[in-house]
């Protein structure tokens, strides 16, 4: 395997995700009890042995600096490579200050990695990169995109790019979006493989431009000048784009075979920010029912098929179903939730009733802790 | 460099035989504890906490797992450009080396150490001790006081009195009289093995220790008579709260049973005062459509599936349905098959109890060893 470095892109389009977005982009939105949207794609890409990742991010991105912060837990603190963030992503190159563009583009000439891997954050999934780099120095090929082929992309994947691929070549024709009217499609994850060379090429492309290119676009407007390769992921992958998609994705893993293969891979775990929680605790008289449950809570209540994050505390006779409560929160006494997503810090006071659906979660923005101080 | 005004000792070499096989392969202040901690956790994190930011690490017995989680103290902050957490190991010099041979011993055999940060006061610690403490306090009241030497105090019954070290206190809280294991005590205040020195006193004291051959080089045998015989101003500093020596398989799992409370004396559940450790990768901790939970502390990387009550579970435990765990400490990777039923148990790291197998009558602990796979009942 030659030398690689990885290229996250983080610029999703949250359209369909605000209330989790308010203060921090898609990468850093709180999943499955303990882990932030980007730890999947960061791991993947650590477990294959990458050590230089340089992260590309837009605006609102306090959460995500505060989670990557010098990239411990992904033993991305080195001293030669590691992780290098850089404030802008790679869409809209055309419209930025010229000069900001050269300064960073250094780092891909200081790089010693031959190659590139370019990736979005959103892709939830656990896949062997090390392979998929394999393959794409055997193909020959110029771009190696990854893909995964769905079914239902009536219901899922809306709007995500999809691949027209040439099954006898397995070269990618064209691309296009899952408007929702197909069942079957070729999912484009967001992840290509190139040449260092080749992808500062098409970085000079989208600077010099005047237009406002995404960075795949690009890639998709040029790939007829190149030899492509396809790469069929077989594993698990979810796209958190949407408030239904993260509801979704968060429910599948209540799936016992969805949860090991995801979360408790023997040779490729997922890493994330350590916090120091105690053990959870589960007083008598609670009763649980296939919930994932992080360490650092206090369970007193009823709850089933639900996702709770660290600290958080379920006081006596509340009932909680399907939900999805992250760090920090405190259900008093009482309260009944179902189909609820109650993103970080709130208080829900005693007896509470709240009532989502599955296709229309309720969702409780974050509380802002800084309103509660009184100067 | 600065000064430093207060630099730790914690002695973490003992084996603690009396918790069995659980020491066979650690040294006790490596011992897990709390369904994700190590006996060590406690005080390395009371240091961090009270912002003693140097802390030398006194091994000697099996050191190999304590190296290991303690590293350079990482988890607890104490990866520091000036001081941190150093491991000391027994070691030898142009003249020879030695074991450690007691308490003062190894304290005094680091005595490079503590030269190199030249620290106004010394604390010495043990490093197999559960409880939660601001040494801070202890320090302002030693500085307060005046005194040569501070020892933390705790109040225990009478009956209890004669298994501590007793201290016998004016009505100042000075130290008149200091009693190892009394038959007929004459207080109840017995020393936590806390001790705040006057670095260039203790420095002096294990000096002159060192050289008398007849010295068991002991902190409470030697050190501390020697100096209230020399009329030093020794002060018992009173600890109110949850402190236990866990020296026995009994009292180990009943330490490990306090915890089963929201609030319990420990405070294991203020996160103003955290407990830190050296955590493995594990995801969050899932409990199945089968399981039954009650009273118990549940750790990452759980699947349960069974009945488990009143009991301590470590990280990365699988339990299938139908079995019943109650009143046990299953530490971390084990594997309790459908139907087992553990009772009143403790059982080490990646052991597999098969399926249907009983451990335990409920009455006596039993102790099972770790890397075994138990098809038979044992009980």
């Amino acid at each position: 395997m030659k030398d690689y470095m990885a290229v996250f892109n983080i610029n999703e389009n949250e359209n369909e995700i605000r209330s989790l977005t308010t203060n921090r982009p898609i990468a850093s939105i709180p999943f499955a009890s303990r882990y932030r949207v980007i730890d999947f794609m960061l791991s993947n890409v650590v477990n294959a042995g990458i050590t230089n990742v340089g992260i590309f991010y837009d605006n609102n991105t306090r959460s995500l600096i505060d989670h990557i912060d010098t990239g411990k837990p992904w033993d991305l603190n080195r001293k030669n490579d590691g992780v290098f963030m850089f404030n802008h992503s790679l869409d809209d190159l055309g419209k930025m200050d010229p000069k900001v563009i050269t300064n960073n583009l250094e780092y891909f000439y200081r790089s010693k990695s031959d190659m590139v891997i370019l990736t979005s954050s959103y892709m939830i999934c656990n896949i062997d990169i090390g392979a998929v780099c394999m393959a794409h120095e055997e193909s020959g090929a110029d771009i190696t995109m990854l893909y995964k082929h769905v079914d239902d992309a009536t219901e899922n994947f809306k709007y995500c790019y999809t691949l027209n691929i040439n099954k006898n070549t397995n070269e990618v024709i064209d691309a296009g979006r899952n408007i929702g009217l197909m069942h079957d499609a070729d999912i484009c994850m967001e992840v290509f493989i190139m040449s260092r060379q080749l992808f500062v090429q098409f970085l000079h492309q989208a600077a010099s431009s005047k237009g406002q290119t995404g960075i795949y676009n690009l890639i998709f407007d040029e790939m007829d000048n190149y030899k492509t390769n396809a790469y069929e992921v077989r594993d698990y992958v979810a796209c958190i784009n949407s408030i239904s998609a993260y509801y979704k994705a968060s429910m599948d893993m209540l799936s016992s075979k969805i949860r090991l293969a995801l979360l408790m891979h023997p040779d490729r775990p997922i890493y994330t920010k350590i916090k120091d929680e105690h053990p959870t605790l589960y007083v008598e008289g609670c009763q649980l029912y296939n919930s994932l449950i992080a360490d650092g809570c206090i369970i007193k209540g009823n709850v089933r098929d639900s996702i709770i994050a660290r600290y958080v505390t379920i006081e006596e006779n509340c009932e909680l179903e399907n939900c999805i409560i992250l760090q920090n929160c405190k259900i008093k006494a009482g309260s009944k939730l179902s189909n609820v997503i109650i993103d970080k810090n709130a208080v829900i006071d005693c007896d509470t009733e709240l009532k989502g659906s599955r296709e229309y979660p309720v969702v409780i923005e974050k509380r802002n802790l800084a309103l509660d101080l009184k100067f | 460099m600065a000064k430093k005004k207060m630099i730790a000792m914690i002695l973490a070499g003992g084996q603690g035989s009396r918790l069995k096989t659980m020491t066979k392969s650690m040294a006790k202040p490596a011992v897990p504890f709390g369904a994700k901690y190590r006996i060590i956790d406690f005080v390395l994190s009371n240091c961090s906490n009270s912002g003693i930011d140097t802390v030398g690490v006194l091994t000697q017995y099996k050191p190999q797992m304590l190296n290991a989680h303690v590293g350079i103290g990482a988890p607890w902050d104490l990866d520091r450009i000036h001081g941190g957490a150093e491991l000391l190991a027994p070691y030898f010099t142009e003249q020879g080396g030695d074991w450690y041979k007691g308490t003062a011993n190894a304290v005094y055999q680091n005595m490079e150490f503590m030269d190199h940060y030249d620290p106004k006061y010394v604390v010495i610690l043990s490093g197999d001790h559960i409880y939660k403490m601001d040494y801070r306090k202890m320090l302002d009241e030693h500085i307060k006081k005046n005194a040569d030497a501070t020892i933390a105090v705790i109040d225990v019954s009478l009956e209890e009195a004669s298994r501590f070290g007793i201290m016998n206190t004016d009505k100042n809280g000075q130290i008149i009289e200091f009693e190892e294991k009394p038959k007929h005590p004459k207080s109840t205040l017995a020393s936590m093995g806390i001790y705040i020195f006057n670095y260039q006193k203790l420095r002096k004291y294990l000096i002159e220790d060192a050289k008398d051959p007849d010295s068991d080089y002991d902190f409470g045998k030697n050190i501390i008579p020697k100096m209230i015989a020399d009329n030093n101003k020794l002060i018992a500093y009173r600890f109110e709260g949850y402190w236990k020596d866990v020296g026995t398989v009994e009292s180990y799992w009943e330490a490990n049973m306090d915890l089963l409370s929201e609030n319990n004396a420990v405070k294991l559940f203020d996160n103003s005062w955290k407990l830190y450790t050296d955590t493995g990768i594990w995801p969050a901790q899932h409990i199945g459509r089968e399981a039954v939970v009650k009273n118990c502390l549940i750790s990452e990387g759980c699947e349960i599936n069974g009945i488990v009550e009143n009991s301590i579970i470590f990280p990365g435990v699988f339990i299938e349905p139908g079995a019943h765990i109650s009143d046990s400490i299953i530490m971390e990777r084990c594997t309790i098959r459908e139907n087992a039923v553990i009772k009143k148990s403790i059982i080490m790291k990646r052991t597999e109890i098969c399926k249907g197998v009983t451990i335990g009558d409920g009455v006596e602990i039993k102790l099972l060893d770790q890397d075994l796979k138990v098809e038979e009942d044992m009980k």
